[in-house]
């Protein structure tokens, strides 16, 4: 008798060919501002910095089963990080989107002490809880504005930036921010902290049987969601160069919207907020400025998918012909050696 | 004195998040679902009450009877229709169904009827009030309002307790495998649950647009309210929504007395209070779900 060799494959054929096509985008992606206008790289902002915020949601109610609606309350509190440090202080826009990540990085875990103790529909209410509790914090202090709009000035936040220089830097930022929210999510998933995250998603008593730490796995996936979803925030106020209580805490544009593009291209899908955030572009761009109709239209598309198809768009894709993007399988091959039986 | 008043409208208030909060609470109970579309429902229904009283000769009352019904109707259709293919162990799709719902509903509501600040005018009966001293009054509506919940609530209890129905409603939420080989229709019996919901729903909304002003974005709030009722009092316990209710109504009413304009904040700042130091609330029974 023979000992088999057992082998854990990680690449499929679809997953090399998949990654390549995503390597290649990226790149061009990184050249627009060399063969794009102006406005498609303005267009191109929003598109990157919802993929971003996507991919974290999609992390953290795909894999990790913590369903957040309460994502504004991490945007909101990293705009006026920004704005206190960039405009404020004269530290450096750049550093301060990522100085804004690791403040609400830091935040999110007394935040997690809280709402870790709900469950499912009621952890989703509790982080929505704790969003309005930061909204209205923040609308407390007076030297924020109290709820008046404050502006990032050239002057102050952006001062040493010419027009284009600053309008490209933000762009790349975008870019790195949207790339890199794709890269972490495949990252975490090929990790051990990736295999106790869907151990624990499928089922939790078993992983806390074979000695999976449920809790300190999720809460890993929630603090580097929440300084992910941070520096995006700060990105796209020093992008809008306005802070505003109202906008920067608005659950319809920073949760909503992002629940939305997940649920529609695929929740638990890496590939899913890319699909999601494409169909979310089609039809803003069809709509123009319609934005309540905006909402109607991709609520309802949600609530559908929600219902029929649990994998959204991807799911009925992957129905008819399985394949996968990028390589977060383990596929067991059994050879069976030399002369060996099956 | 001025405390003892702001005491008193705090546990009038309790009453109506009470109500807010039986739909959230009987649907947790019955069948594990959390409709995060509980507050646009409210608001939904307020939207309604207005828009209808000129079908019913122009009484509100009239015509939030009328809305309660349909919205019943209506709660029942979207169990059967909807809701229903969203239960299982993974609570996913019911959280990301109602949460889709409640968005389209907000901005249905507010492509309708604009984003106005509304409310429904009642007439007398918002001004009058029982005087106790200088200090201290009782309005009558509060009063209605904390009253109805009462009777709802009790209502509700005693159809749990009592008929064959509340019956099946317990042995299924206790135990939904075996209640439905005893010949217990889970489908059907899932929908009532969500029709009784939505009517008290649509009650509370009717009376909150009575109380004060409505947008097509007051419901995030509200069920935000309905919410840290339940939880504060302890989840699976009608009683214990009340007084979870009343605590948060209290807690509103005295932080706005001392600091005007705080009562949201404060109230959840008690709700988290409350979820630290004791999870299963105050009033609940130790097991969780």
């Amino acid at each position: 008798m023979s000992v088999p060799v057992v082998e854990v494959l990680r690449w499929s054929r679809s997953s090399r060919v998949g990654t390549r096509i995503y390597v290649v985008a990226a790149l061009a992606l990184a050249l627009l501002p060399l063969w794009g206008s102006a406005s498609a790289q303005l267009t191109m902002i929003e598109i990157l910095y919802y993929l971003s915020l996507a991919q974290m949601w999609n992390l953290l109610a795909g894999y990790a089963g913590l369903v957040s609606v309460g994502q504004q309350g991490l945007v909101g509190v990293s705009a006026y990080v920004l704005f206190v440090l960039a405009e404020r202080n004269g530290i450096d826009p750049f550093l301060s989107i990522v100085l804004s990540g690791l403040f609400v990085a830091g935040l999110s875990i007394p935040i997690a002490l809280f709402t870790f103790r709900l469950r499912g529909g009621y952890f989703a209410i509790g982080t929505w809880v704790i969003a309005e509790v930061l909204r209205l914090t923040t609308l407390r202090i007076d030297s924020l504005g109290a709820g008046n709009v404050q502006a990032l000035t050239v002057k102050h936040t952006f001062a040493g930036y010419g027009l284009q220089a600053r309008k490209d830097l933000i762009y790349y930022a975008a870019l790195v921010l949207a790339v890199g929210a794709t890269v972490i999510v495949v990252a975490v998933l090929r990790s051990r902290l990736g295999l106790a995250l869907q151990a624990v998603r499928d089922d939790e008593r078993g992983a806390r049987g074979l000695g999976v730490n449920a809790t300190r796995t999720k809460l890993v996936v929630w603090v580097i969601a929440a300084f992910w979803t941070g520096m995006t925030g700060a990105l796209i106020h020093l992008q809008s160069a306005t802070v505003t209580n109202k906008d920067a805490f608005d659950v319809l544009s920073w949760t909503a919207l992002v629940v939305f593009i997940v649920v529609i291209g695929g929740v638990g899908s890496t590939l899913g907020p890319l699909i999601g955030v494409a169909i979310y572009w089609f039809i803003t761009w069809r709509l123009e400025d319609a934005s309540t109709w905006r909402f109607i239209i991709l609520g309802a598309i949600a609530v559908l998918m929600a219902v029929v198809s649990r994998r959204g768009v991807d799911g009925l894709i992957q129905a008819r012909k399985p394949f996968e993007v990028f390589p977060i399988r383990r596929r067991l091959r059994i050879d069976p050696g030399v002369g060996g039986q099956r | 004195m001025v405390w003892v008043n702001a005491l008193i409208q705090g546990v009038l208030v309790g009453g109506l998040y009470a109500l807010f909060a039986t739909g959230l609470s009987l649907s947790f109970g019955v069948m594990r679902f959390v409709n995060l579309a509980h507050g646009d429902l409210a608001v939904l229904a307020a939207y309604l009450v207005l828009s209808w009283s000129g079908v019913v000769g122009g009484s509100y009352w009239l015509s939030m009877t009328l809305v309660v019904v349909v919205m019943a109707g209506i709660g029942y259709a979207s169990q059967r229709g909807i809701f229903n293919f969203t239960l299982g162990a993974d609570p996913l799709p019911g959280i990301l169904a109602s949460f889709g719902i409640g968005i389209v509903i907000q901005n249905a509501l507010q492509e309708h009827f604009t984003a106005t600040d509304k409310s429904i005018r009642l007439g007398s009966i918002l001004t009058r009030s029982i005087k106790v001293t200088d200090d201290v009054s009782i309005g009558w509506f509060p009063l209605v309002i904390l009253l109805v919940a009462v009777v709802v609530l009790s209502g509700l209890q005693l159809f749990l307790s009592f008929t064959k129905l509340g019956r099946e409603f317990r042995a299924t939420a206790d135990d939904p495998k075996t209640a439905q080989l005893m010949g217990i229709n889970d489908k059907h019996l899932y929908a009532v649950a969500m029709a009784i919901a939505f009517g008290a729903v649509a009650l509370a909304g009717f009376f909150q647009g009575g109380r004060t002003t409505f947008a097509p974005t007051s419901g995030g709030l509200l069920l935000l309210f309905a919410f840290e009722a339940v939880v504060i009092g302890g989840l699976g316990s009608l009683w214990g929504t009340l007084a979870g209710g009343i605590v948060l109504g209290v807690t509103q009413s005295l932080a706005n007395q001392q600091w005007i304009g705080s009562n949201s904040l404060a109230g959840h700042i008690v709700f988290l209070a409350v979820l630290a130091i004791r999870p299963s609330g105050l009033f609940g029974a130790r097991e969780r779900s």
